[in-house]
C-alpha cells in the first residue's frame, strides 16, 4: 500500500536579491533612529578623535550629537543664516563652518561662540575644511573663489579665482599640508597647490560636481556630479578610471566605509549604494524616505548617519555581535535534549527482535483534505488568509492539483459572498503573475462561469469583477505592447546577423541559414 | 534474401499474470496463477516464482485446487485439456482431454469427480454463446485422458470467470445478454433452475455465495453490492444495497467462514465489509490500481488481490499488505524502449506515471521510478500526466524524462525531469524539474553519448519549430540549464540523433536534415532527400561512423556519407522503425509490408541485409530495443553474427515482448531450465541457497562433532530417512506396507564398515539423480528404500568412523573460511 503523495509545491526562482556576504553584512544594522531637524540635512562630519561625536549641519545650526545619544550633546546656534558645512579638524577640537551670510565662523567644540570669523568672501560659503597641518583652513563660495585662512591670526592667505561657477565641494589632502581639490558647478575639478598661486590639475566631470572624495591613499579621487560617480586615477595626471551611473537622480554626497573596501554614494532617489572598490559592482543597497543629502560612516562602519531633504536625520547602528546571534539562533523551542534523543541510542541485543514502529506521514492541513477528497474544504485551508498572502505559490498548487483532479468546479461552487469575494482577490493579486497566469486563468473562467447567475446581486462582488476586467484590460494592452517591442528586436536582429553561406551537398538544393535566437520567453496569459 | 535458418521469434517473458484469478493453496504458502501458457507457482512469502507448469499449448484460462486433494490442482486451457498437477514438485499427474476450448473451471466440494467448465455452446470459436457443462473425471491410471462424459448444466452463460458461482448447494450465474437477470439454480441429482432475480435496470459484473447462509452477493456496474436472501421461494426474495464502490464492482468474495464480505473496484480500494453488520466497513486504500480479481486463502489468512497492471498484492487479513507480485506492466507505451546501463534493464512506461525497469535476463519486475510524483486518481475520464519521453545518458548517470497533460480546453502541461543516479541509495533522484521547456509537445530527445565529453548534453526538439540544448552547470550544486536554442526556417524538427563521438548533432526539419555542431552550434551541413519528411535518424558507429541514416515518410530508407556530404545509397522500403546497435556497427529496420512486419539486419556501409527475417509477427512494430546480452554467443555464420553481443527485443501492436534467438541458444535453455526444484517449504531465492548450504554444512558440523565427541546416537527425528518420509508428498510415497519394514529398520542400530558407507554414498546421490528425475511412482518407490535404509545407516555408524567423504567434506570446509558468513547468521 502505497502512502499519500502530498501535493507538489512548486518552487519558482527567488527573483529577490542573493544573500551574499556584502547583503549580511550591511543588514546587519539596528532598526534607524531618527531625528527631526530644523531644515534640510546637507551635512554630516564624524569627529576624528575617540567618541566620534558627529556634527550635523541643517538650515542655522549646527549639532553635535554622540555616537548613542539622540539628543544633541551641544548645538551651535550663532548663524545669522543657514549653516553649511561644519566640520571637525582633525584632533576634534575646532569645528569650522560656512554660512549663507559668506562668514566662515571657527567654533571650539567645547565653546559657544566663534573663536574666528573669516570675513573675505561675497557669497555663501558651501565649502570648508582644515588642511593637514592644522593651522590654516579653505573655503569654496558661491562667488566662484576659493581661499586659504590662517587660523591664529585670521587673515587670508591667498585667493583663488579659476572656477567659472559655484564651489559645492571640497576635500583637503591628509598627507600633504598644502594640496587640497575643489569642485564646481562649472564641471570641474581642480587640484591646488597652496605654494604656486595656480590650480595644479583640472579635470572635466561633466557635470555639476557635487562631492568629492579622496581615497586613504591619495592615489584615487572620487567625484559625484550629476546621476555618475566618477573616480580619477591623480597619480596618472587625473586620468578617469571609472564612471558609474546607478542612480537615476544626482548623486550628492560620498563616503568610504572604514577599511575602504567600499564606497557608499547617496543621492536624490533615496537610495544610498554601496560599492565594491575592486570592481565598482553595487553590492548592497539602502533604501530610505527622502532625498538624501549628506552621508556618513562612523569608523568601523558603526553606524550609517544619513541626512535627507525633509530634515530627518537617520541613524543606523550596526547590531553587537550577542545581538545579531540572539536573532538567528532562538527562534523556535525544540524538545529537550533528553525526550530527542530518548531510545534512540539503544543497541539491540543479539536475541531482540525488532519491531518497526511505521514512520508518521506528517500532512500539510491542506493534503489532509485533499486526501479525503474534501475538495472544498481544501480550497478553503489553502485560502486561509495567511497562505494567500505570504505563499501564494501554495494557493495555486491545491488549485492546481485540484484542477488535476477534475474537481476544481465543485470546489469553487457553492461559496457566499464572503468566500468569494476572498477567492477574487486573490485573483485580482495573482492573475497576472507569470508564474500563476495559467492555472488561475483557468479557475477564473470557472469562477465565472459558475457565478455569471448571481451578479447584480452583491456590490462587493460586482466591484472586484470590475477590478479584474480592468486588470485583465491593462495586462493585455501591456502584452500587446511588449509583442511589438519584439517584433522591433526581431527585425533589428535579423538586420544585424550576417548573412552565412552554408556549404550545401550537391544533392540538397536547399540552403540554410543558422538563425539564432536569444529571445526571451513570452508568457501569454 | 539471407535465409533466417536457425533464427526463430519467441515470445519472452512478461506474462500477464491477472488474466485469471490466482489460487492460494490451503497452507497459504504457495501461489498458483495462470500465466500465458502456463500456470506460475509463487511464493507467498518471498514473492519469488518458483517453478512454471508448462504443458498445455494455448492459453491457461482457469486454475482449481483439487477440492478432494489439496496439493494437486487442475488448470483449463483453451486448448481444449484440462491438467492436474502436483503443484509442489512441478509434476503433471494426469491430462484430460475434453476436445472444446475451455473458459473457466469450477469444482462443487458436494460434488466429488465432477467439475463444472464452461465452453462454447457451438464448437467453432468465434461463437458468442457459452454454456456451463459438468464433466465426470474418470478414474484411470493413464497419463492421458479422454473425458467425454459431459453433461450440459447451463446454458447461454458468461465466460466471465466471476460470472458464476457455486455455493452450498446453489448455483447462481448471471447471464452475459440480458445482463440483468440473476439466475439462481440449486444443484440436485437433476439440475432444475430455480429462479430468476431480476436486478432492476443494474448490469451485474460479479457474483458470489455465502458459504454458510443462504446468501448470495452480487456486484453491479454502478458500484451496488447486492444481497439476495430468501430465494428458495418463488418470487418472494429480498435484497439489501451496500453502496460504497464509485463506479463497477469487479471482484467479491466472501471469506471461507463467511464472517467478513470482501469487494473491489476501480478505485483500488480492497473494501471489507463485515456481513450482517453491514455499516461497518474496513479499507485498505492505494493499493496502485483497479483490482481485478480478488481470492482468499482456504484458512482466510491471506487476502489477494489481482490488479489492471499485472500485479498481484498478497495481504494479511489483518489487512496488511504483506507482499506484491509484479509482472511487467502491459499499458500504453510511449516511451521508446530502453536498455538503462547500470542495471541493463528494459526501461519503458509502467504503471500510470511511472518508469518501470524489468530484468529481460530474469523476467522479474525490478523497480518502478515514479516520475510523476502525484497522486493518482482512479478516475474514468481523468485526464492524467502521462510519461512520453524518457532517455539515459551513456554512462547511466542521468535519466531524461518528459511527462505532458493535454486537457481539452486547457493549456499543454509538460515537464521535463532530469535524474541523477544516486550510488547510495541505488535510485535515480530529482534533480531538475523544467517546467514548459517547450511550448509544444516534445518529439524526441537524445543525451550526447560521447564517454569522453566533458560536459553533460541533452537535445531536445519540439513541435514549436525549435530545438533546445540543456546543459549540466556545474556550481556546487549541479544543475541544467538551457544552452542553446536553435530553429532552421521556422519548420518543425521530428527527430534527433548524436554521433557517437559527440562531435555532431543531426536534427531533421521535415525533409531536412540539418547537421550541427555542438561546440559552437554552428549549422555544418543540411542534408535532404524530398519528397517526404525523415521519420528516423541514426548514426552509425565504430566502422561505420561516417553514415548518417534515415527514414521518410515516402518509404526510402537513405544512407548519407558525412564526408562528402552525399547521398551514398538508398532503398525504398517502408520502415516504421531503425534502431542503431550500440554494440556493434548493425542496424536494424523494421519495415511494414502488407499487415507483417519483416526485419532487415544491415551494415550501413552496404546496401545489403546482413539477416532477414519476413514476417516477424502481424501489425505494425514501432518500439523495439537492442540489450546487452550478459555472456556473449560465438556464432560464425553470418546471418546469427549480429546476435552474438546483443539481443534485440520488440514490442508487437498487442503488446507482446518478442525477441529472437538462435537454435543453440534455445538448446541451451532448455538443458538449464531442466534443473531440478528443492522440495522446501521455502522459495529458492539466491539468498536461501546462500543461507541453506551454509546451514547444512553447520549441522553436519555439529553432527559429526558432537558424535565424535560424545558418542550419542541421534534421535530417530533427526534421521535422514524420517524426514524424507514425513516430508514427501504421499502420492508419490510407495504404500505403507512397504515403507513400514524399512522404517523399522531404520531405527535399529546396525554396523557396516566404512567401505559399505562409501559406495551408499554414491548409491545416495545416483538415487537424489533418480528422484529428481521424478519420473513416476515405480522408480522413487524402487529408489527410495535403498535410500532410507542407507541414511539410516549412515548416522549410525557416523559415530564409529568418519567416512572418506565426510572427512574430506570437513577439509573443505575447514579450507572456507565462514566466519563472515556466521557472523552475519548470528547478528
Amino acid at each position: 500500500m502505497a502512502s499519500f503523495k502530498p501535493t507538489k509545491i512548486q518552487v519558482y526562482p527567488k527573483l529577490g536579491e542573493k544573500v551574499t556576504q556584502d547583503t549580511l553584512y550591511w543588514k546587519n544594522y539596528k532598526a534607524p533612529v531618527q531625528i527631526k531637524e530644523f531644515g534640510a540635512v546637507t551635512n554630516i562630519d564624524f569627529s576624528p578623535v575617540a567618541p566620534h561625536n558627529f556634527a550635523v549641519t541643517a538650515f542655522t545650526r549646527i549639532h553635535i550629537y554622540g555616537p548613542f545619544s539622540q539628543e544633541p550633546v551641544k548645538s551651535f546656534t550663532r548663524f545669522k543664516d543657514t549653516a553649511y558645512c561644519g566640520r571637525f579638524r582633525s584632533d576634534g577640537q575646532l569645528l569650522a563652518a560656512g554660512c549663507e551670510d559668506s562668514v566662515v565662523r571657527l567654533f571650539d567644540v567645547s565653546g559657544k561662540v566663534a573663536l574666528r570669523m573669516f570675513k573675505g568672501h561675497t557669497k555663501a560659503v558651501h565649502v570648508t575644511d582644515f588642511t593637514s597641518d592644522r593651522y590654516q583652513i579653505v573655503t569654496g563660495s558661491d562667488d566662484y573663489t576659493c581661499r586659504l585662512w590662517d587660523i591664529p591670526n585670521a587673515t587670508e592667505l591667498s585667493t583663488y579665482q579659476e572656477h567659472t561657477d559655484y564651489i559645492r565641494c571640497g576635500v583637503t589632502s591628509k598627507l600633504n599640508r598644502d594640496l587640497f581639490i575643489t569642485g564646481s558647478y562649472d564641471h570641474t575639478l581642480k587640484v591646488f597647490d597652496a605654494r604656486v598661486d595656480k590650480s595644479v590639475m583640472t579635470m572635466d566631470h561633466g557635470q555639476p560636481v557635487e562631492s568629492l572624495l579622496l581615497y586613504p591613499s591619495e592615489g584615487l579621487l572620487v567625484s559625484a556630479g550629476g546621476r555618475y560617480v566618477k573616480v580619477w586615477d591623480l597619480l596618472k595626471g587625473g586620468q578617469p578610471l571609472v564612471s558609474l551611473k546607478n542612480h537615476h537622480k544626482t548623486v550628492t554626497c560620498l563616503s568610504l566605509s572604514s577599511n575602504g573596501q567600499r564606497l557608499l554614494s547617496g543621492s536624490l532617489d533615496r537610495h544610498v549604494k554601496v560599492y565594491n572598490t575592486t570592481n565598482y559592482k553595487v553590492v548592497h543597497n539602502f533604501d530610505y524616505a527622502a532625498s538624501i543629502l549628506s552621508l556618513a560612516l562612523a569608523p568601523d562602519d558603526e553606524s550609517i548617519v544619513v541626512g535627507m531633504t525633509n530634515g530627518i536625520l537617520s541613524m543606523k547602528h550596526r547590531k553587537s555581535p550577542e545581538e545579531a546571534k540572539e536573532t538567528s539562533g532562538q527562534p523556535r523551542r525544540r524538545p529537550s535534549y533528553r525526550v530527542f534523543v530518548k531510545g534512540k541510542n539503544y543497541v539491540p541485543k543479539q536475541d531482540d527482535y525488532l519491531v518497526s514502529k511505521p514512520v508518521k506521514q506528517h500532512l500539510a492541513k491542506y493534503d489532509k483534505q485533499l486526501k479525503k477528497f474534501n475538495v472544498s474544504k481544501a480550497l478553503d485551508t489553502a485560502l486561509e488568509s495567511w497562505t494567500r498572502l505570504r505563499k501564494p505559490e501554495i494557493t495555486v498548487a491545491v488549485v492546481k492539483e485540484l484542477d488535476r483532479r477534475g474537481t476544481l468546479k465543485n470546489a469553487l461552487a457553492g461559496r457566499d459572498e464572503q468566500g468569494l469575494s476572498q477567492l477574487l482577490n486573490f485573483l485580482i493579486g495573482n492573475l497576472v503573475d507569470p508564474r500563476f497566469a495559467p492555472v488561475l486563468v483557468t479557475a477564473a473562467e470557472m469562477i465565472l462561469d459558475i457565478y455569471q447567475t448571481v451578479i447584480g446581486q452583491s456590490p462587493v462582488v460586482d466591484r472586484q469583477l470590475l477590478r479584474l476586467q480592468e486588470l485583465l484590460e491593462k495586462e493585455i494592452d501591456y502584452q500587446r505592447d511588449l509583442l511589438e517591442v519584439l517584433g522591433m528586436l526581431d527585425t533589428l536582429f535579423a538586420s544585424s546577423l550576417p548573412k552565412k553561406e552554408v556549404p550545401c551537398s550537391a544533392i540538397s538544393r536547399s540552403n540554410g541559414m543558422a538563425q539564432e535566437e536569444a529571445r526571451p520567453q513570452l508568457q501569454a496569459t | 534474401m539471407v535465409e533466417h535458418g536457425d533464427i526463430r521469434v519467441v515470445h519472452r517473458g512478461g506474462s500477464k499474470i491477472n488474466f485469471r484469478e490466482p489460487v492460494i493453496t490451503n497452507d497459504s504458502s504457495f501461489l498458483l496463477c495462470a500465466s500465458g501458457e502456463c500456470v506460475k507457482v509463487f511464493s507467498t512469502s518471498t514473492e519469488e516464482c518458483i517453478h512454471d507448469l508448462r504443458g498445455h499449448t494455448d492459453l491457461v484460462t482457469g486454475v482449481l485446487l483439487k477440492p478432494s486433494n489439496h496439493l494437486q490442482v487442475y488448470s483449463c486451457s483453451a486448448d481444449g485439456t484440462v491438467r492436474l498437477w502436483d503443484f509442489t514438485d512441478g509434476i503433471l499427474i494426469k491430462t484430460y482431454v475434453i476436445g472444446y476450448p475451455i473458459y473457466s473451471i469450477y469444482a462443487s466440494p458436494d460434488h466429488e469427480g465432477i467439475i463444472f467448465i464452461v465452453t462454447p455452446m457451438l464448437s467453432d470459436k468465434r461463437s458468442e454463446l457459452f454454456q456451463l457443462v459438468a464433466v465426470h473425471l474418470p478414474q484411470s491410471g493413464d497419463q492421458l485422458v479422454e473425458a467425454r462424459e459431459l453433461s450440459a448444466v447451463l446454458s447461454d452463460v458468461s465466460s466471465n470467470p466471476a460470472a458464476i458461482t457455486i455455493g452450498r448447494g446453489v448455483c447462481s450465474h448471471h447471464c452475459c445478454h440480458q445482463h440483468t437477470i440473476l439466475n439462481c439454480y440449486i444443484l440436485k441429482s437433476e439440475i432444475l433452475p430455480q429462479g430468476n432475480k431480476k436486478g432492476g435496470r443494474n448490469t451485474f459484473t460479479c457474483v458470489a455465495c455465502h458459504p454458510k447462509d443462504d446468501c448470495i452477493a452480487t456486484g453491479h456496474e454502478d458500484g451496488k453490492i447486492r444481497l439476495w436472501r430468501n430465494f428458495n421461494h418463488k418470487k418472494e426474495y429480498t435484497y439489501t444495497t451496500l453502496h460504497w464502490h464509485h463506479s463497477a464492482v469487479s471482484s467479491l468474495r466472501f471469506t471461507p467462514e463467511g464472517t467478513n464480505l470482501l469487494s473491489g473496484g476501480v478505485e483500488s480500494v480492497l473494501v471489507q465489509w463485515r456481513y450482517n453488520q453491514e455499516s461497518q466497513r474496513d479499507f485498505l486504500p492505494r493499493l496502485g490500481a483497479a483490482i481485478t480479481h480478488i481470492t482468499i486463502s482456504p484458512d482466510g489468512a491471506l487476502f489477494c488481490t489481482s490488479h489492471s497492471d499485472n500485479k498481484i498484492t498478497i495481504i494479511q487479513s489483518c489487512v496488511k499488505v504483506s507482499a506484491v507480485i509484479q509482472g511487467l506492466v502491459k499499458g500504453d507505451v510511449r516511451t521508446d524502449l530502453m536498455v538503462d546501463p547500470r542495471s541493463k534493464a528494459m526501461v519503458l512506461n509502467g504503471k500510470p506515471g511511472h518508469l518501470q525497469f524489468y530484468s529481460l535476463q530474469r523476467d522479474k519486475l525490478l523497480y518502478n521510478l515514479d516520475i510523476v510524483q502525484q497522486e493518482y486518481i482512479h478516475e474514468s475520464g481523468l485526464q492524467q500526466f502521462e510519461v512520453v519521453k524518457a532517455a539515459f545518458d551513456a554512462s547511466g548517470n542521468w535519466l531524461a524524462t518528459v511527462e505532458e497533460r493535454k486537457q481539452k480546453a486547457a493549456e499543454l502541461e509538460l515537464n521535463l525531469k532530469l535524474w541523477e543516479f544516486d550510488e547510495q541509495t541505488q535510485s535515480f533522484v530529482l534533480n531538475t524539474t523544467i517546467s514548459a521547456p517547450h511550448e509544444a509537445q516534445i518529439t524526441a530527445m537524445c543525451f550526447c553519448h560521447a564517454a569522453d565529453s566533458q560536459t553533460t548534453m541533452l537535445v531536445s526538439t519540439s513541435k514549436d519549430g525549435h530545438f533546445k540544448a540543456w546543459q549540466l552547470a556545474t556550481p556546487a550544486r549541479p544543475s541544467w540549464s538551457c544552452d542553446f536554442v536553435g530553429a532552421y526556417h521556422g519548420l518543425v524538427p521530428k527527430c534527433c540523433c548524436f554521433s557517437a563521438d559527440g562531435s555532431l548533432l543531426a536534427v531533421s526539419f521535415q525533409e531536412v536534415v540539418t547537421v550541427w555542431s555542438p561546440s559552437s552550434w554552428e549549422l555544418l551541413t543540411t542534408l535532404s532527400q524530398p519528397p517526404g519528411a525523415i521519420r528516423d535518424l541514426c548514426f552509425g558507429r565504430l566502422s561505420c561512423s561516417k553514415y548518417l541514416l534515415g527514414t521518410t515518410a515516402s518509404n526510402l530508407l537513405c544512407c548519407w556519407n558525412l564526408l562528402t556530404c552525399s547521398l551514398e545509397w538508398s532503398t525504398s522500403m517502408d520502415t516504421s522503425l531503425l534502431l542503431a546497435d550500440p554494440f556493434s556497427e548493425n542496424m536494424a529496420a523494421f519495415c511494414c509490408q502488407a499487415g507483417c512486419t519483416d526485419l532487415f539486419v544491415f551494415k550501413p556501409s552496404e546496401p545489403r541485409p546482413l539477416f532477414s527475417h519476413k514476417a516477424v509477427c502481424s501489425g505494425k512494430v514501432t518500439r523495439a530495443v537492442f540489450a546487452p546480452r550478459e555472456d556473449m554467443l560465438e556464432s560464425c555464420e553470418e546471418s546469427s553474427q549480429w546476435l552474438n553481443c546483443s539481443q534485440l527485443y520488440f514490442l508487437t501492436q498487442y503488446m507482446d515482448l518478442m525477441t529472437f534467438i538462435t537454435k543453440a541458444e534455445e538448446d541451451r535453455l532448455m538443458a538449464s531450465s531442466k534443473q531440478l526444484v528443492i522440495d522446501d517449504s521455502v522459495a529458492m531465492t539466491p539468498f536461501y541457497l546462500l543461507l541453506g548450504k551454509h546451514r547444512q554444512q553447520q549441522q553436519e558440523n555439529q553432527d559429526t562433532l558432537s558424535t565424535l565427541s560424545a558418542e550419542r546416537t541421534p534421535l530417530p527425528q533427526g534421521s535422514v530417512a524420517i524426514k524424507e518420509l514425513l516430508q514427501t508428498p504421499a502420492h508419490v510415497l510407495p504404500s505403507t506396507s512397504f515403507l513400514c519394514s524399512m522404517f523399522v529398520q531404520s531405527l535399529l542400530i546396525s554396523v557396516t564398515d566404512s567401505r559399505e558407507e562409501s559406495k551408499h554414498a554414491e548409491e545416495e546421490m545416483e538415487s537424489e539423480k533418480e528422484e529428481e528425475d521424478s519420473e513416476g511412482e515405480m522408480e522413487s518407490s524402487t529408489s527410495r528404500p535403498r535410500e532410507a535404509s542407507l541414511a539410516g545407516h549412515a548416522t549410525e555408524t557416523a559415530a564409529l568412523a568418519l567416512t572418506k567423504a565426510q572427512a574430506r567434506e570437513l577439509r573443505r570446509v575447514k579450507k572456507l573460511d565462514h566466519s563472515w558468513l556466521s557472523g552475519l547468521l548470528d547478528s
